[in-house]
């Protein structure tokens, strides 16, 4: 084992930890412990966009975003921190473009705007041009941008080093933190970093789906890490169903393709979404999108010899704004599907994409260990955490503006607060948490494989808690999960090796979807209401008088060591706007 | 509403497109397999899958390791093409796994995979990256201006734009380096994704750091090096034109015009 010590630890770097990271080198000792090389980072599969009120191609401003994002989830939002995401989202692109991002560019020179989901004109009058974008790949060109910016600053990495804790220690009664635990991929060493301030940035929590755009690797270990030493996660039931996944695969289809004219169809060739939203048609909100897709579907209207999907249609746009607007996904539909965007239409379904919940964090990025009370030294920013922007349902372009407000805000919060706190005693065997983790998996020699319980998690995730949920549903994953978990204990691995164990890896990342899989039901279960990305057939309508506020889920562990999940809930911060009904 | 595209395969009675019924087939893969832990030798090994010939190289090399041997070892992550992770040599090709077919690449015959070449094998197919990163970090890939920052963003035209589109694209895959004769007998060559990543702000018109640059890469082990295989190029799964965009780095060295 090893000690290190650092001023600011940053877990993951994708576009949350690098942006924070270029603030935190500047202003103290920083270490980024991330499990991928920089460049791997999820960030970089965004398509679309990214939204601010820059006004370079229409009218528009800061308050109408706001009142947009604040509609688009369902009033679940946090109305002061999306005022904080509107407002400096302009800076936020300007920082990036003099940073060197090669946005799309306006015939004067400025940066392009285009249509996006639920983005709209003087509080939903019709769509605006309001996400700033470079093709269809505008998350690899931030990720790659923030890299380079990182390589500027000379920010140290550790690569291929995965955090598997959280190490806390109370002092005078207050729980602080003390650093973080991590493995080593290379080695199989394992590792304390001491620090006085550590941010989570370690990405979403999506693999516990089968079908999802998320990559392999994001499996919410870092909201796992926070929940199992006793932190609450926030509203984890509010989970978002992209519209247009490739259908089986979930690869995304950015709904871009829709904001440059594309238009879903189902088997009559029908433009459906007019029927569902009027006025904004196929760019109504993404769970509303999904949600018709659905309905279409389960109407007998899909598509195929299954009628399991229906069409994204481009084939009435140019070619080349086909490609120059969207290279990449036309040519995802090329080699995955074997189809022309040009001339055929492309079989699409929702597919599993954003955690809108996680880790409870203010404005300055500080994560929360109840509905008020900050823990010392811990911040956390981007998918992780929950500050909440996206309320129930997050609008499409305003991640990768989270990414880069928040991150820049706990980047700078964190240094700051590293700069004159002192570092915190780590905890006695800091690293025994982990150490018999690992121990225990190397060694183990039960019947249970990873990839069996992996398969039939996603399998009651997609079946269970997706577009539709009730009541019955829920409680089937919710048993299954349980199931599932006591199968976990009785798992075992093949590789038994120090190297690159990624067989070991994996069966870690498994057990942290597991215990996120069952928050999620939880907290789905107990909210008897339909909201956002949270549908409810029982409970079809929003019901603001009982559900207007934020799921709080704790561990406990009983005094048998038996374990469970006690809910809490938080009110919403309203500050402009009153609930309405929600519309497009 | 006309929809004819839609209507045509239904009405003939075929299967949409991409999507034929297709029986799963027995493919043999042919796997380098290197472990120090084990030995210091590497040797190939073989695996039989049943597999649907549309699936990835990648969701086969993950049957492998789910269903029959946990121990086979190689970095991936997004699954389309995207992050960079899964670069190795299939059927003597530097391809992405999560990029290529089983269809497209004769399935009729064992399948070889293999580390890419002339970067450290670590195991099985993951390779040292630290070499390819540092010669990145080499050629300065960041935007080096002067003078006081604007308000605004940078002005910048569609056409100065459209000059380095092409080079923006990379995403560090190391599919053009590893397949590189001159990086293969000369690890200190910088090899052609950092030339790539050097281009793209030698030709961004918001960039001063230029000159900086192509001295760095007027080295000995700079662009003089490449031989013009095309290698490279064919490589690049993002459709870079690779051998290109040495070129112009070179032109550019003549004038110092850029
Ligand atoms: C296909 C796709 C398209 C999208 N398109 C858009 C779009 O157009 N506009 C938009 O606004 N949003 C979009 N989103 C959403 C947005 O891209 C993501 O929410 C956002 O990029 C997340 O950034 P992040 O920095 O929080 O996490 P990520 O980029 O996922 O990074 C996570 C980091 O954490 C590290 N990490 C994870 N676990 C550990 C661990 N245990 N130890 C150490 N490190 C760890 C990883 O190595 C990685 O570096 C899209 C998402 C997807 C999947
Ligand atoms: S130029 Fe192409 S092959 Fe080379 S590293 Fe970049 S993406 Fe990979
Ligand atoms: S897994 Fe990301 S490029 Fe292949």
């Amino acid at each position: 084992m090893k000690i290190h010590k650092y001023d600011t630890v940053i877990v993951g770097a994708g576009g949350a930890g690098m942006r924070a990271a270029i603030e935190a080198t500047k202003r103290s000792r920083t270490a980024v412990l991330t499990k991928l090389y920089p460049t791997r980072s999820h960030t970089g599969a965004a398509q679309g966009g990214m939204a601010a009120a820059l006004a370079n191609v229409e009218e528009d401003n800061w308050e109408w975003h706001t009142f947009d994002t604040v509609k688009g989830g369902d009033y679940l939002v946090d109305q002061d921190a999306a005022e904080i995401l509107a407002k400096e989202a302009i800076d936020s692109v300007l920082d990036l473009e003099k940073m060197g991002l090669p946005f799309n560019r306006t015939p004067d020179g400025t940066i392009d705007q285009r249509r996006f989901g639920g983005h709209s004109r003087n509080h939903g009058e019709a769509p605006v041009r309001r996400s700033c974008y470079a093709a269809d790949r505008t998350g690899h060109m931030i990720l790659q941008t923030l890299y380079q910016n990182c390589v500027k600053e000379g920010v140290e990495f550790f690569n291929e080093f995965y955090v598997l804790d959280q190490l806390i220690t109370e002092v005078d009664g207050v729980k602080k933190s003390a650093g973080v635990v991590a493995y080593e991929l290379a080695t199989g060493e394992i590792h304390v970093f001491q620090a006085k301030a550590v941010i989570y940035a370690s990405g979403g929590c999506g693999k516990f789906f089968k079908v999802t755009s998320n990559a392999h690797t994001l499996t919410g270990d870092g909201q796992a890490a926070v929940y199992r030493r006793g932190l609450p996660l926030e509203d984890m039931e509010f989970f978002q169903f992209h519209p247009t996944g490739i259908w089986r695969m979930g690869i995304l289809l950015t709904e871009g393709a829709r904001g440059e004219g594309g238009i879903l169809r189902n088997k009559d060739g029908e433009r459906f979404m007019e029927k569902y939203a009027p006025v904004m048609k196929d760019l109504a909100s993404r769970d509303v999108v999904s949600r018709s897709i659905y309905t279409e579907i389960r109407e007998g209207r899909g598509c195929g010899p299954e009628g399991d999907h229906v069409y994204l249609d481009l084939t009435h746009l140019p070619p080349e704004q086909l490609d120059a607007k969207l290279p990449d996904i036309t040519e995802f539909a090329r080699t995955y599907l074997g189809i022309e965007p040009y001339t055929d239409p492309i079989p699409i379904q929702p597919t599993a994409h954003y955690a809108m919940g996680g880790i409870p964090t203010n404005v300055e990025g500080e994560v929360l260990a109840d509905n008020t009370t900050v823990v010392p030294g811990l911040y956390a920013a981007g998918e992780v955490a929950c500050v909440s922007v996206h309320g129930a349902n997050r609008l499409g372009t305003n991640s990768l503006l989270d990414i880069n407000v928040f991150g820049r805000r706990a980047g700078i919060a964190a240094a700051e607060y590293s700069a004159t706190a002192d570092f915190v005693e780590l905890p006695e065997d800091p690293a025994k948490l982990v150490q018999e983790q690992v121990e225990r998996l190397r060694t183990a020699t039960g019947s249970e494989r990873v990839t069996e319980i992996r398969k039939e998690l996603q399998e009651t995730m997609d079946a269970n808690v997706m577009v539709f949920r009730t009541e019955q549903t829920i409680k089937t994953a919710v048993e299954k999960i349980g199931e599932l978990r006591e199968r976990y204990l009785n798992v075992s691995i093949q590789d038994k090796g120090k190297r690159f164990n990624t067989d070991l890896l994996e069966a870690i990342e498994l057990g942290n979807l597991l215990d996120l899989a069952e928050v999620m039901a939880v907290s789905a279960l107990a909210r008897k209401e339909s909201r956002g990305g949270h549908y409810r057939e029982d409970y079809p309508n929003r019901d603001d008088v009982n559900f207007m506020r934020h799921t709080m889920a704790y561990r406990e562990v009983g005094d048998d060591g038996a374990e469970s999940i006690r809910l809490d809930y938080k009110p919403v911060v309203q500050t402009r706007y009153q609930p309405m009904e929600r519309k497009y | 509403m006309a929809t004819p595209t839609l209507d045509k395969a239904a009405e003939a009675g075929q299967p949409e497109p991409g999507f034929a019924d297709s029986p799963y087939i027995t493919v043999t893969f042919r796997i380098r397999r290197f472990n120090p832990e084990v030995s210091e030798e590497a040797s190939w090994q073989d695996f039989q899958l049943e597999i649907d010939p549309k699936e990835r190289v990648l969701d086969a090399l993950h049957k492998i390791k789910w269903e029959l041997d946990g121990s086979l070892t190689f970095r991936r992550s997004c699954a389309h093409g995207i992050c960079g992770s899964d670069a190795m040599r299939i059927n003597g090709r530097n391809r992405l796994a999560c990029k290529t077919l089983i269809k497209d690449i004769n399935p009729e015959k064992p399948i070889t995979v293999e580390a890419i070449k002339g970067l450290t094998v670590l195991k099985d197919l993951v390779v040292d990256m630290e070499p390819f990163f540092q010669a990145y970090r080499d050629v300065m890939p960041f935007l080096i201006t002067t003078g006081n920052e604007p308000t605004r963003e940078r002005r910048q035209s569609a056409e100065d734009r459209e000059r380095f589109d092409d080079t923006t694209k990379c995403i560090l895959c190391a599919a053009c380096t590893s397949s590189c004769p001159v990086f293969w007998n000369d690890g200190q060559y910088f090899g052609p994704a950092a030339i790539v990543n050097a281009h793209r702000f030698i030709f961004d018109s918001r960039d001063e750091g230029g000159e900086q640059r192509l001295e760095i890469l007027n080295d000995k082990d700079g662009v003089w090096r490449c031989r013009t295989t095309f290698n490279c190029s064919e490589a690049c799964p993002r459709g870079i034109e690779v051998t290109k965009a040495i070129q112009e780095v070179k032109r550019a060295l003549i004038t110092r015009r850029f």
